[in-house]
């Protein structure tokens, strides 16, 4: 089915970068005009989920060429809904910038950034076509960069430097496995690319081509043994953009992963799967390493990206229904529940003035609304019923032992654990105990209004928990989908 | 330093033209032969650049008052326009549309609105370029 209105999340985060750009010293401007492009865009991103839930994939090829040869976009259900979350989440987190960025930043691109990096990331989520997935990371990536640097803070170039360096080389390599790619199959729409290789049977140099890619969106999504530079280059960005950063942008390299292992490479699962299998798991050691091993607030949720990151891919690795619905949940919980944390973290060191967890204490007594909400993040990120975390674990763990891998399920029990400990810790050593003496730097107003969207978003991601009853069948047709490529497939080659 | 670079301004402000003009010609050659609103946008950023260099930065900025900033914006807008147009006609988006007219003077002439489209990146990549020099240019 041929549709254009699935480019519209897309080109409305687009159309509002550029209409943010005549006026970029207009800071009324540009917060009414970034909110106004953001709510439009949600709006059509839920009317296209409602369509594709409808009526199946929606697709629209470029420039009335006929598929295979013209650019695919196309929206199944797993890209419409991390499209919707997408905006979503950035709809509150600009809303916190309004308070928490400062005006400086504001007047300079800070809001048509996080379009340009919407526009990409969408596209990413969106698109059907191997190299115009390359291009819309690059936009995405362009954007990053202007967003990591914005401010020139010591401290921040240091972190972008890591930032640049990994990500510029991981698109020098993504360009030469798309290229390699190429070379074998001869095409690069993903769902031509999907028959050709069934058709060759997947040889060993698809294979190796499988594992180029896992190295490649692996280094985005940051996992085991790739994870190195992540810590590094977030540290010290501002809180909203962290918490953009943080809960989007390894997810597309999640998305380009899950994309690719259940679209393309589905031949030799024995090997492609397996190994999948056992990085996740490491990765999920890893973080939970890093996750107990610091003081420091913002360092902790960082190293949690890493973990969940381990779990969704453990889901996608089983290959089964359970997996891939959990791991749909999963993701979906985890951009939500990020974004919160680090947007809760933001405010925690701006009240205290510190990102040690050793200087603060007792802010219970002044904060309890903002104590309670951390606590309930936490739980929920932890995966404790009926917290948005659960169900998507739940899946995630039984499909490992209907796989026959109980183990990893075990470990994954075990990580929860961990999780709940790293977070838990937070909460302990910053609103229990003996109240600390702390630079404030922000008054009561300004703590309103930055707590009101946080508050908001965990309530939002509440409701995901709670009523998980009513996201089920979206979630169900996305697993469904995932798992039977020929719908995707045909989709796209299907034609008009 | 005060250099005598007489040579250099007159024989510039010459080479400007033709630079500028040969970049209108790769831009309007785009469409069937190699050419095209990117190389002839970055043709006409440096005949800019030749001026700056045989000048200096004030004097060009006096010659071309130029918000180079807003000139992406329109160039984006002019971009994303033409190729969003066709949504509104029921086709796929970037579908281009073209006819062949008899203008007078020209004589059977192709239209095609991709080149609406080329022209904003001609501006992109005109103004992109120009504030990327412009800002390195004015850090001394």
């Amino acid at each position: 089915m041929h549709n254009n209105l699935l480019l519209l999340p897309i080109i409305i985060p687009f159309f509002t970068a550029m209409v943010l750009l005549f006026a970029r010293k207009n800071v009324m401007y540009q917060r009414t005009v970034t909110m106004i492009g953001l709510i439009a865009a949600i709006v059509s991103a839920f009317y296209m989920l409602n369509i594709v839930y409808v009526d199946g994939p929606q697709t629209v090829t470029f420039g009335s060429w006929p598929a295979p040869f013209g650019i695919t976009m196309i929206s199944d259900m797993m890209s419409i809904l991390l499209v919707v979350t997408t905006l979503v989440l950035t709809f509150f987190i600009v809303w916190y910038s309004f308070s928490a960025i400062g005006i400086e930043r504001e007047k300079f691109y800070y809001y048509p950034g996080i379009m340009f990096i919407l526009t990409g990331i969408n596209g990413a989520f969106t698109t059907g076509d191997i190299f115009n997935l390359f291009v819309f990371f690059e936009v995405f990536l362009m954007s990053s960069y202007l967003l990591i640097v914005l401010g020139g803070e010591k401290q921040q170039l240091q972190g972008s430097i890591y930032y640049l360096v990994i990500n510029i080389i991981s698109s020098a390599l993504f360009v030469i496995t798309v290229a390699f790619l190429y070379s074998v199959v001869g095409t690069l729409s993903m769902a031509d690319i999907a028959l050709k290789v069934a058709a060759l049977e997947q040889p060993a140099i698809l294979t190796v081509i499988a594992v180029l890619f896992l190295v490649v969106f692996g280094l985005k999504a940051a996992i085991f043994p790739l994870f190195f530079w992540l810590p590094k280059a977030y540290k010290s960005a501002p809180a909203p953009i962290l918490a953009l950063f943080g809960a989007l942008l390894t997810k597309v390299g999640v998305y380009a992963i899950i994309r690719t292992y259940t679209l393309i490479f589905v031949h030799d699962q024995s090997f492609t799967h397996e190994m999948l299998m056992i990085l996740s798991i490491l990765t999920i050691i890893f973080g939970c390493i890093g996750a107990l091993a610091y003081f420091d607030v913002t360092l902790i949720i960082i190293y949690n990206i890493v973990i969940a990151v381990g779990v969704i891919l453990f889901g996608v690795s089983q290959m089964n229904s359970a997996g891939l619905e959990g791991a749909m949940y999963y993701l979906v919980h985890d951009m939500l529940i990020k974004a919160a944390l680090f947007m809760l973290g933001g405010i925690l060191i701006a009240i205290t003035g510190t990102a040690n967890l050793r200087k603060m204490g007792g802010l219970m007594k002044r904060y309890p609304l903002f104590g309670w909400t951390f606590l309930i993040a936490a739980f929920s990120l932890a995966g404790i019923p009926p917290l948005s975390g659960f169900i998507g674990k739940l899946l995630i763990v039984e499909s490992g032992f209907e796989a026959n891998n109980p183990w990893m399920s075990i470990v994954i029990l075990l990580s929860s654990l961990v999780v709940l400990l790293s977070v838990i810790r937070i909460f302990i050593y910053a609103f229990w105990g003996e109240e600390q003496q702390t630079t404030t730097s922000i008054s009561q107003a300004t703590y309103t209004q930055q707590f009101t969207p946080v508050l908001l978003l965990v309530a939002v991601t509440v409701a995901y928990g709670v009523g998980a009853e009513l996201v089920a069948p979206y979630m169900s047709a996305a697993g469904e989908a995932l798992l039977n490529p020929s719908i995707y497939i045909d989709a796209v080659m299907g034609g008009e | 330093m005060k250099t005598n670079d007489v040579i250099l301004q007159f024989t510039a402000k010459l080479v400007f033209f033709i630079i500028f003009l040969f970049s209108v010609h790769i831009f309007m050659a785009g469409h069937y032969t190699p050419g095209g609103g990117f190389v002839g946008g970055l043709l006409a950023a440096s005949a800019i650049v030749l001026l700056i260099l045989a000048f200096d930065l004030k004097t060009v900025q006096a010659g071309f008052p130029i918000n180079y900033r807003i000139m992406t914006a329109i160039g984006l807008v002019l971009a994303l326009g033409t190729a969003a147009f066709p949504m509104f006609d029921g086709k796929p988006f970037f579908t281009h549309y073209f006819d062949y007219f008899d203008l007078p003077f020209f004589g059977k002439t192709s239209l095609h609105t991709a080149m609406l489209f080329d022209a904003g990146v001609f501006l992109v990549v005109v103004g992109v370029t120009m504030t990327i020099i412009q800002s390195i240019g004015e850090d001394e």
